[in-house]
């Protein structure tokens, strides 16, 4: 009675071509999944607060976007009740270790640095979706999720 | 004179269903994705007696064993992850074959298909998961948890807890420190 459900997606990123490589990695992987982009904080915050959107599984989230930014959204995110089970995956061109620490004590779960190559970038899409699975799918402990890759 | 007959099959379908679940008194709600919602715990050769009428009408109830299967995979591995006895990976597949009476190979495949993990990567995870509350709990050194997850040294406990989750048990154990003082911090403040 119940299929495998479709995993859905939303990216939030200002730069177009990233937009682009992260819908075609998506493309190809095994999972059955639809990705969504929004191009800002603002636009972000608006989308998710709109009653009519279904809530994402995953989110990715830039650091650094113009007008409002990922570390902006990421403590506003965390204090809206029905976003509780959205998974946050920073997603930032930056390695700084407070960049780091600031965004999983901010209530992030994944911390992804943006690789330079498609095929790595779809290879570690696919660990974070096998992974986020399961929270969804075997009660694990949402507190004590945090995954730095 | 001959007719031309249109069939609306969808409709033709949700009748039939409809008229077999009115005929059994049964409570239920038929939704647009072929499914079927019954609103009561329907005790199972009850379900085989629905099952065979719809059968009859060229209609099936697919249950999806594979999901159940799998339900009771991850239940055993709970089990073998919770007791503190000996757990070796090398043989968990003879454990879950014996007890779930299918060839590791069918159990492997249909696992993997549904959760989109291996029962070897699911094992190593709740195995993290397990570390990872202990450490939050704080009362453990890592020495105690390594063993008591049958980790052969805290060395081996770091490695595949950094390997799953890209943190040593020393800086995930900061983080969630932190955090939880945050908590305790943002609380009083209010």
């Amino acid at each position: 009675m119940i299929k495998n459900e479709i995993i859905r997606i939303l990216l939030a990123d200002d730069d177009k071509d990233d937009r682009t490589d992260f819908i075609e990695a998506f493309e190809t992987l095994k999972i059955a999944t639809t990705v969504e982009t929004v191009k800002n904080g603002i636009e972000l915050m608006k989308y998710l607060n709109e009653p009519s959107t279904i809530i994402p599984h995953l989110l990715f989230l830039d650091l650094n976007m113009p007008k409002k930014s990922g570390l902006e959204c990421l403590v506003e995110i965390k204090k809206i009740k029905k976003l509780k089970n959205l998974t946050v995956v920073i997603y930032s061109t930056s390695s700084s270790e407070k960049d780091i620490d600031d965004t999983f004590l901010n209530g992030a779960n994944v911390y992804l640095k943006k690789p330079a190559h498609l095929i790595v970038l779809k290879k570690t899409l696919l660990h974070i979706l096998t992974i986020d699975w399961q929270y969804h799918t075997s009660g694990l402990n949402r507190e004590n999720y945090l995954l730095h890759l | 004179m001959i007719y031309y007959l249109k069939y609306d099959v969808q409709a033709i379908c949700k009748r039939l269903v409809q008229e077999q679940l009115q005929n059994l008194g049964i409570n239920y709600s038929l939704l647009n994705t072929n499914e079927l919602d019954i609103n009561q715990a329907l005790p199972n050769d009850f379900l085989h007696a629905l099952n065979s009428n719809l059968v009859k009408l060229g209609i099936e109830i697919v249950s999806s064993q594979k999901s159940i299967l799998v339900q009771k995979i991850k239940d055993a591995i709970m089990e073998l992850v919770n007791q503190e006895d000996k757990l070796i990976l090398s043989k968990t597949s003879h454990y879950l074959a014996k007890i779930l009476n299918h060839s590791y190979r069918y159990l492997s495949g249909t696992f993997s298909e549904i959760t989109y993990t291996t029962i070897e990567n699911y094992i190593i995870l709740q195995k993290i998961e397990k570390a990872k509350d202990m450490i939050a709990a704080g009362e453990l050194t890592f020495t105690e948890i390594a063993w008591k997850l049958n980790y052969s040294s805290v060395a081996h406990l770091s490695m595949q807890f950094k390997n799953t989750t890209g943190f040593t048990p020393t800086l995930f154990k900061k983080i969630i420190t932190q955090k939880k003082n945050n908590l305790i911090l943002d609380t009083v403040n209010k």
